[in-house]
């Protein structure tokens, strides 16, 4: 991997005049700054043009972040999730055609609206609507407007005429929409409507190279919000992961400018609505940061948009679930109330166990900062006093009849403390979770 | 021309054999190379790929639990484990075969060993494919469930299933005393999947006679956990750590944990479309990030899964 340059690289290259112009008092200074991307080359009047080139390939990150209407794609430094977070997650779109008649077009803007689903806190679902035209400025136009007007997602505006596409502009172009796209035969027209809009532009080829003068196109035209379309929507699978790859390793590893920027699959080609969602699944894990579907329905969405959050997520942060009490089957006033923390493995695997006993439980689930019980335990996040307080909080004394509490069983030694503190007979309960099951059908046999 | 990046990886994922043809001395129909790699999933420009297998899953006694969408699926089958495993070789394509002897837990029905030895015994005539012989988790039990499994399969190179830090001598003499392969267990934690190897080896397992289960959690159940564990053991090992050089298994079965993935719920779409897409996603997800083998459980899931994998093959 091409290393950053540090502040004294970057000093050598500026005109050491220490004029302040910048802003900041030293030429050093400025450098500093410039290697901890704190401030921009372009504030300095006096730097060269040689050494203007040499720092913006080297102070850029490797990947552009690009806009399209509310979200954020690309971004990207890593290949492996497992080293540092995946930036933006991947976002999906789907099509719809302006050939469709307004009842039609209404319904799917309605439907891919709606398209979302809350799970452990997060909303996820369709995050933009691709419009695509059969030609007609006109017709193009409209159908953008009865989008507009019955959703409120970012868009994607999909013709090969800069004609129609500046039709759809005209309208939306204030949210930002992706061009899509620019290709050999209109990508200079392409990249003109999306400087004078100030919207990011889609360019598209089969093939790489041909990419890439794209790319250079783009940029010649003062277009700096670029996404790539290597056209792998009608590529194989294999062809489809190793392209994918080799493009994010070109901008994260080899710093090749041309296409340092998000990649994005077009799945719009008539292939049923399993094989996109597979091809979906295997470009979220392996860097797609846009896919347009030709059609989606929720019983794919939901486990694309699960996995998706599970892959973007934060490897160094803890997941966490919120604590509180969770009801775990339909519990009644004597149904078992259970501690745990609210690591959401642990979370995960005691809820589960407890569904797969049968037997209703309250689930009161304390913060430990997103600790396992041990962790927790050891880190002074999980004791008698944090406990006694979220039993306090949850008010589930006003729901069940008894007053037994079970704790995890490798916290045992603080039963007394907890029976002191609240009050409750504290039930040592059993050692590994898996045990829950026979541990609760014991219970409930008395 | 751009210049095509190419990763060139000074380690290799030993080429474990599992299933023994008549060839080998055993009985089976085909016999399945694990691993054999030398570059990370599908990457065929730039070294050798192999490919996953798939098998599915065959459960000695279905639990009040199971997916009642599974029972629906294979019927009376379900109740036969002999006839469920034939329908998964012989109707749905699997590759082998993974027996669950779940009823041997002591703390369920306590089949004996000898029975289930007599299950495994008639699966090997009727069912010719490959076969992971998996006992119920109890330490003490399993030790004996599997020496006299892996008796009942002498010379079938079947693998044994799962060897733990607290029960791998167990599970390793029944394995060395029959021709069969150790699946090493792990919970997550590419540290234990690595120490549990240094200590088969020490009590002289040789590692062709190893397949690493870094434990795959499904979508929604931790699956980013599981990824990158197995992302970091493949990485590891194409780096040339050797202990970590064995191929990898994945029990995809481990999705059926989220309801969320086949309970009726009309705003997250048709149950049994999304229930085979969890399922799917969850492989993919193996699949990507190293997995060798994977089992699963829907037959809906493994013809989409195969597709896949023949067109990732390229």
């Amino acid at each position: 991997m091409a290393m950053p340059m540090t502040a004294l690289d970057i000093f050598k290259l500026l005109a050491k005049k220490n004029c302040g112009e910048c802003g900041v008092p030293t030429c050093l200074a400025f450098a500093m700054m410039l290697a901890n991307k704190q401030t921009e080359l372009s504030k300095c009047p006096y730097v060269s043009p040689e050494a203007s080139q040499q720092l913006e390939s080297t102070s850029l990150p490797p990947m552009r972040t690009v806009t399209i209407g509310d979200f954020d794609i690309g971004g990207e430094t890593e290949l492996f999730r497992h080293d540092k977070k995946f930036i933006n997650q991947t976002a999906y779109a789907v099509v719809i055609e302006d050939r469709l008649d307004n009842a039609a077009i209404i319904e799917r803007a309605k439907k891919f609206d709606a398209m979302k689903f809350e799970r452990i806190g997060i909303i996820s679902g369709v995050d933009s609507i691709a419009i695509k035209s059969t030609g007609h400025a006109q017709r193009f136009a409209e159908a953008v407007q009865l989008v507009q007007d019955n959703s409120a997602l970012p868009f994607v505006l999909m013709s090969n005429d800069p004609q129609v596409i500046e039709a759809g502009l005209k309208l939306v172009s204030k949210a930002k929409p992706l061009i899509y796209s620019g290709t050999v035969h209109n990508c200079a027209a392409m990249a003109k409507l999306a400087k004078q809009y100030a919207c990011p532009l889609a360019i598209s080829s089969d093939d790489v190279d041909e990419l890439i003068e794209l790319s250079e196109v783009a940029k010649s035209e003062g277009v700096d919000d670029v996404v790539l379309d290597l056209n792998l929507g009608n590529q194989t699978l294999h062809n489809v992961l190793e392209w994918l790859t080799v493009l994010r390793r070109l901008s994260v590893r080899k710093l090749f400018r041309p296409l340092g920027y998000p990649i994005m699959i077009n799945l719009d080609n008539g292939a049923d609505i399993e094989a996109q969602a597979v091809t979906a699944a295997i470009g979220t894990m392996k860097y797609a940061s846009l896919i347009i579907f030709g059609d989606l329905d929720p019983a794919r969405l939901y486990p694309l948009a699960t996995l998706r959050t599970n892959i973007y997520t934060d490897p160094q942060a803890l997941i966490q679930v919120n604590p509180g009490l969770y009801e775990i089957g339909k519990p009644n006033r004597r149904s078992p109330v259970i501690v745990t923390a609210n690591f959401s493995l642990t979370y995960f695997t005691v809820a589960s166990d407890i569904e797969a006993s049968k037997v209703p439980a309250y689930l009161l689930v304390v913060d430990t900062e997103g600790l396992s019980v041990m962790t927790a335990f050891a880190a002074d996040k999980f004791t008698p006093e944090t406990i006694a307080e979220a039993l306090e909080q949850s008010k589930v004394a006003d729901k069940v009849d008894h007053r037994k509490l079970t704790i995890p069983g490798m916290i045992a030694m603080m039963k007394m403390k907890l029976e002191d503190l609240t009050g409750w007979e504290v039930i040592v309960g059993v050692k590994d979770s898996s045990g829950l099951p026979k541990y609760l059908k014991e219970i409930a046999k008395g | 021309m751009v210049a095509i990046p190419k990763e060139s990886w000074t380690g290799k994922i030993k080429e474990v054999v599992f299933g023994a043809t008549a060839d080998e001395g055993g009985t089976r129909d085909r016999r399945l190379l694990l691993g054999g790699e030398t570059t990370l999933p599908f990457l065929s420009f730039e070294g050798r790929v192999s490919r996953p297998v798939i098998g599915m899953e065959v459960i000695d006694t279905v639990g009040e639990d199971y997916p009642h969408m599974i029972i629906d699926e294979f019927g009376d089958l379900i109740r036969d484990p002999v006839a469920w495993a034939h329908a998964c070789v012989y109707t749905y394509g699997a590759d082998f075969i993974c027996l669950k002897l779940l009823s041997t837990n002591p703390e369920e029905d306590n089949v004996s060993a000898e029975d289930a030895a007599a299950l495994v015994s008639t699966m090997l005539v009727q069912v010719k494919a490959p076969l992971i012989i998996q006992g119920s988790g109890d330490y003490e039990k399993d030790a004996r469930v599997m020496e006299l499994c892996g008796n009942a399969a002498k010379g079938e190179r079947c693998l044994l299933a799962k060897a733990e830090q607290d029960n791998y001598k167990s599970i390793a003499v029944a394995a060395t005393a029959s021709g069969h392969v150790i699946v090493a267990f792990s919970n997550i934690d590419v540290n234990i999947a690595k120490q549990i190897n240094i200590m088969l080896t020490e009590f002289g397992v040789p590692l062709d006679d190893i397949v690493i289960d870094p434990l795959m959690a499904g979508i929604g159940f931790g699956v980013e956990y599981a990824y990158s564990a197995m992302e970091r053991i493949k990485l590891a090992a194409l780096t040339g750590d050797k202990m970590l050089q064995c191929p990898m298994i994945a029990d995809i079965t481990t999705a059926w944990s989220a309801k969320e993935a086949y309970r009726a719920d009309a705003k997250l779409g048709d149950e049994k479309e999304r229930a085979v897409f969890w399922e799917v996603a969850s492989a993919l997800a193996a699949l990507m990030s190293g997995a060798n083998a994977i089992i699963l459980r829907h037959p809906r899931s493994v013809a989409i899964t195969r597709k896949v994998v023949d067109e990732l093959m390229g």
